[in-house]
């Protein structure tokens, strides 16, 4: 039933938005991973980032495409948990663990081992609109645990304009999305970091981002 | 479904379809010659015209109502085209969201046909109402940048444009300037809808005739520092073509008599130049070569409507000055 609802959320609202409100300017979505497990890593301005880039897995692939959303934000409150968990299909993760001796990537590897699509955000937070902080290093220890999982860098331009944190108001702007070329663990941490790295500024270099005088 | 356009307009959709079935033939053709040329851009861009004339002829064809609102549409694109190329301040996201509500309500105007609501909404009351909205923000640094550049992206993409989608409400007045003359009975059934194909195609023709012209002939450049391409050759040939095509269609197609068909050929072929240079301008500004990518071949929809944006306004005060 949920899978139903999730289903045509997509179809019925989230596409729309993206597709005629928003509207995608896509370089290389032929790199986009067709089947999982596989994992993208992008920047993160906006909750549109989410939606954008499920939109560019297509309906095919929804079923297998799931994101990975911070628990104290996403399940905050039992609606917002249904919401997010059945509708969305987040796999929540804690940002801060306290005490407790638990694996905080279990949910994670539980995904990947079913074949599933993960959309990561490694700077942990949309913080200042179209601004890109440093990736932190929670991604080299999933890619270390699954060195044959693919990590698809994606960056995208102009949701922070759209909708940037603390607004409300959705205000159509048009976004770029470049892919690049997906990475595997090459068997360091730093070495893989930097990697991811260098192909976020290569994406992003791709962009001239418009400013009235040189900063 | 078709009874309310006149045969006259479905003799020009035919002619249209005939013409860029020439471009495919012409193309095939090049390429069966020189298999290896690269023709790529030029055929996407043929591909992309069929899709424009087919969804223009079909949105005539549904009701006046549907074309009011697809060339709204298209206003939508085309300001959120220019709204994505330009800098914006963070501060005026709610700003940006008036301008947007802007374009509903003029289309809103013109779809009623109120249309002293519609010559008035963006140039007084946006006007003064999207600096008031940014003053209440409080944000001054860069205010006078951010209002002048939303204003005149809502006039050229907004305002100009809505005169198109105007032109469909015309009915020449008995009192007017000057006398209607009509080809047949079948002209008056829909003299506004001829109106605004006599607009559009002419427009776009003078694109595509200053461009071919500018390519074989002429070579003084006109403003080389924005358009290298526009040569003083290329302009003058391609108002000329524009004048004589407008002669040929204008008294049959519309209630234009042959006297205001060549001025319109004139003015339609002059402002297109320079909208047309215009847009380049603020592109050239800005560092970019196309203002998008939702027409293949093309650009951006702002690519495709930028002469527009100049002569529609002019055609529409054209007519309304002579028969309204």
């Amino acid at each position: 039933m949920t899978d139903v609802l999730r289903y045509l959320y997509f179809l019925l609202i989230v596409r729309p938005v993206i597709l005629v409100v928003i509207g995608l300017n896509v370089r290389r979505a032929n790199l986009l991973p067709d089947q999982g497990p596989a994992v993208v890593v992008a920047n993160h301005n906006s909750h549109l980032d989410t939606m954008v880039l499920m939109t560019l897995f297509g309906m095919r692939r929804l079923k297998d495409v799931h994101p990975v959303a911070a628990a104290d934000h996403f399940l905050r409150n039992r609606l917002m948990a249904w919401f997010s968990t059945k509708i969305i299909g987040i796999i929540p993760l804690e940002r801060e663990v306290k005490g407790v001796r638990r694996d905080p990537l279990a949910g994670i590897c539980q995904a990947l081992e079913e074949g599933k699509i993960l959309i990561l955000f490694p700077e942990g937070s949309r913080g200042t609109p179209e601004v890109r902080e440093e990736f932190k290093t929670g991604i080299a220890h999933i890619a270390k645990r699954y060195p044959e999982v693919p990590f698809t860098p994606v960056f995208m331009h102009g949701l922070g304009r759209s909708l940037p944190k603390g607004e409300g108001i959705l205000v159509p702007f048009f976004c770029d999305v470049f892919i690049g070329q997906a990475i595997r663990w090459p068997g360091k941490k730093d070495a893989f970091m930097q990697a991811i790295c260098d192909a976020m500024n290569e994406l992003e270099a791709e962009k001239e981002i418009p400013r009235w005088e040189a900063s | 479904m078709f009874s309310h356009l006149s045969t006259e307009i479905h003799l020009t959709f035919a002619a249209i379809a005939v013409l860029l079935l020439l471009a495919n033939a012409i193309l095939f053709l090049r390429q069966r010659s020189v298999p290896d040329r690269d023709d790529t851009e030029l055929a996407l861009r043929v591909r992309t015209w069929w899709v424009i004339v087919a969804s223009f002829a079909a949105v005539l064809a549904v009701s006046r109502t549907t074309a009011v609102v697809f060339f709204g549409f298209v206003s939508f694109l085309a300001f959120k085209e220019f709204l994505s190329l330009i800098p914006t301040r963070r501060a005026d996201h709610r700003v940006l969201f008036w301008a947007y509500l802007a374009i509903p309500l003029q289309y809103i105007w013109v779809g009623t046909a109120w249309f002293g609501m519609f010559i008035i909404f963006i140039p007084v009351y946006m006007f003064i109402w999207l600096p008031t909205r940014m003053v209440l923000i409080g944000e001054t640094k860069g205010f006078l940048r951010a209002i002048g550049t939303v204003q005149w992206g809502l006039m050229t993409t907004v305002f100009s444009l809505s005169h198109a989608a105007m032109l469909l409400f015309i009915q020449p007045e008995t009192s007017a300037r000057v006398a209607a003359v009509w080809a047949d009975e079948s002209a008056k059934t829909s003299p506004g809808a001829a109106l605004l194909v006599f607009l559009v195609l002419l427009t776009q023709f003078n694109d595509v005739a200053q461009f071919c012209w500018g390519k074989t002939v002429g070579k003084r450049k006109v403003i080389p520092k924005v358009s290298p391409g526009k040569t003083v050759g290329g302009l003058i040939g391609g108002v000329a073509s524009t004048v004589a095509l407008a002669g040929f269609v204008g008294p049959w197609l519309t209630f234009l008599d042959l006297p205001r068909s060549l001025m319109a050929g004139l003015i339609i072929g002059l402002s297109g130049f320079a909208g047309d240079v215009s847009i380049s301008a603020l592109k050239r500004d800005l560092g970019v070569k196309d203002s998008g990518s939702t027409l293949p071949g093309h650009g951006g929809v702002l690519d495709r409507v930028d002469s527009l944006t100049y002569t529609a306004p002019l055609f529409f005060h054209f007519i309304y000055y002579c028969y309204g």
